[in-house]
């Protein structure tokens, strides 16, 4: 591994008035690959996404994107390097039309060749969207937001995706069209991490992964290894192990 | 019949000075939930801003000459106050409330209900409590339209308040900046995602709102002949009644609001009495909050998650 990682968290520190959420987490994740973080309610994996985009305060600890430290960076400058994070609960500005989310998505690229191009490869990855384009965001299905929050965020052409739980509250056939989309975006060769409760499609979908509890990261490893953990099976596979 | 439309020209043109007023204070609420009670006297300010300019560009020579003074300097006055209300509202939000932006949310109140009362002393000790008449920037020109008396003035009013709302909603739905100052005030942290830098988009919602404010100010000083440090807390009470008339944080809600206090206004002072002319506004408050809290347009928005 010559290059840096694209994303490299160094003992991470999340606390929210003396509770602490993040307890120490260290995870990295190289070019090209989709990492899933999972865990349970509660267990800190939106706080993880949070500090890396500066959305809320390392207490200590460090988060690299590109080799660069994003100590004392604002959001918007964090996601100027080239990420995008798309929020648990989706976040659509819900009285903004789809077409105009997607223009936001692309705030930092707003030359109109560029947002023709990108708007274009949205629809062409998300077609319900397409046919959409000047309704009220806030008028879509919850499936159609978890397409469109997704869509919004590679608009700006990111080279490091943050997606938090994107199958939260989906029915399974809504499910497995967003997946098939994450996949045709890291086909593209956009990096993921992908935090998720749903452990089974989590490990299916990633190449590696880290399990938070509590705070802490307690087992990593290769997604294939990890299926097959008699740990793992009987706690978030919901299988009987007799190990 | 003339006299009733006499009431409604006049309301109308008061009515929109409220609204150029009452917007600044629902774009601010819009995007930070906070009730800019210092907005008043930024309109206070523009209206003193343009009172020196025009003294500065020699109105009174020009008075004593028998001669109009020119439009184009009338439109420098504008801009001119336009622009320092702009700076003394972008001020106000860097220096007062982005400290308190993370404090409990009573906290950037009070702030700025203190901000209000400085800006209103210090306008008393720099502008002095004397009341001003205000330069004929316009110089009023009356004309009789079917039995109803018309000023320029009023024409003016009306002419400079739909020109300054074109422009607002060019802003806000067709450009960038307005995008931004949209996407904020829906959800802050959503907005940064974006890359958007909320801060700036902050400074130029207090800008806008306080440019609308200084042209209600000239306007105001033009309509009602005289001006005084404490101008802005009746007539920014009012205007904030017409926001939350409209549905705090609705634009086009703002201008209803506007529109419909004033009318209210003149037609009590004209068919009851004068002296409830202050009282209707009020009263109005009271029914709003009662019969329909989220104002004319505003909307009960649920979140799907
Ligand atoms: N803004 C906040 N203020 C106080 N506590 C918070 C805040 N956000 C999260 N927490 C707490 O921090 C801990 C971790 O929360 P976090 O949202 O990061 O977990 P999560 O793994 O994303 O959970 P979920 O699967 O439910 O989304 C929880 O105990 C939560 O109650
Ligand atoms: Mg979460």
């Amino acid at each position: 591994m010559a290059d840096a990682p694209v994303l490299e968290v160094t003992d991470a520190r999340v606390s929210y008035g003396g509770i602490a959420a993040v307890k120490g987490v260290s995870l990295s994740v190289n070019a090209g690959e989709i990492v899933t973080l999972i865990g349970a309610n509660g267990a800190g994996k939106t706080s993880t996404l949070k500090s890396i985009v500066g959305l809320v305060p390392l207490k200590t600890g460090s988060v690299k994107i590109f080799g660069q430290d994003i100590k004392g960076k604002q959001t918007h400058e964090i996601v100027a390097g080239g990420v995008a994070l798309v929020p648990e609960g989706r976040a659509i500005f819900g009285n903004l039309t789809v077409r105009e989310n997607l223009q936001l998505g692309g705030f930092l690229r707003r030359d109109p060749a560029h947002q023709k191009r990108a708007l274009e490869r949205c629809v062409q990855l998300f077609p319900r969207l397409g046919e959409r384009l000047s309704q009220e965001g806030g008028t879509l299905s919850g499936g159609e937001q978890q397409m469109l929050a997704i869509a919004r965020a590679i608009m700006a052409e990111p080279k490091l995706l943050l997606l938090d739980e994107p199958s939260l509250g989906l029915a399974p056939k809504i499910v497995q069209e967003v997946f098939a989309a994450i996949a045709e975006i890291a086909a593209s060769g956009i990096t993921i991490l992908l935090v998720e409760q749903n452990t089974r499609l989590a490990l299916k979908t990633a190449n590696r992964a880290y399990v938070l509890v509590t705070g802490e990261i307690v087992l990593s490893g290769d997604c294939q290894a990890l299926q097959r953990d008699p740990r793992i099976r009987a706690a978030y596979l919901g299988e009987d192990v007799h190990a | 019949m003339s006299q009733f439309l006499q009431q409604v020209i006049n309301g109308l043109s008061l009515g929109s000075i409220y609204a150029l007023i009452a917007l600044g204070y629902t774009m601010v609420y819009g995007i930070l939930k906070l009730i800019n009670f210092a907005h008043s006297e930024v309109f206070m300010v523009g209206a003193y801003t343009g009172f020196y300019t025009a003294g500065a560009l020699g109105i009174e020579g020009m008075e004593q000459r028998g001669a109009a003074f020119p439009l184009y300097l009338a439109l420098v006055v504008l801009m001119v106050a336009m622009g320092a209300s702009a700076l003394l509202g972008v001020l106000i939000e860097r220096l007062a409330y982005r400290p308190v932006r993370s404090a409990p949310r009573l906290t950037p109140l009070i702030t700025a209900i203190g901000v209000s009362l400085l800006l209103q002393n210090l306008g008393m000790l720099v502008f002095t409590p004397n009341p001003r008449r205000y330069p004929p920037i316009i110089k009023e020109v009356r004309f009789e339209l079917g039995g109803v008396i018309v000023t320029n003035v009023k024409l003016t009013i009306f002419v400079v308040t739909l020109a300054l709302m074109l422009g607002l909603w060019y802003l806000v739905q067709r450009t960038w900046t307005g995008r931004a100052m949209r996407a904020v005030s829906v959800n802050l942290d959503a907005a940064k995602l974006m890359g958007i830098d909320t801060g700036r988009t902050i400074s130029a919602t207090f800008a806008i709102g306080s440019a609308l404010a200084a042209a209600g100010g000239i306007l105001f000083g033009l309509d009602q002949i005289t001006i005084n440090p404490l101008m802005g807390t009746l007539t920014g009470l009012k205007a904030f009644v017409a926001a939350v008339l409209g549905g705090i944080g609705n634009i086009p809600g703002a201008v209803v609001g506007g529109l419909l206090i004033g009318l209210a206004e003149q037609l009590v002072a004209g068919y009851v009495s004068p002296d409830y002319r202050d009282a209707i506004t009020f009263v109005i408050l009271i029914v709003i909050l009662i019969l329909r809290p989220e104002g004319i347009l505003g909307v009960v928005r649920q979140e799907k998650v």
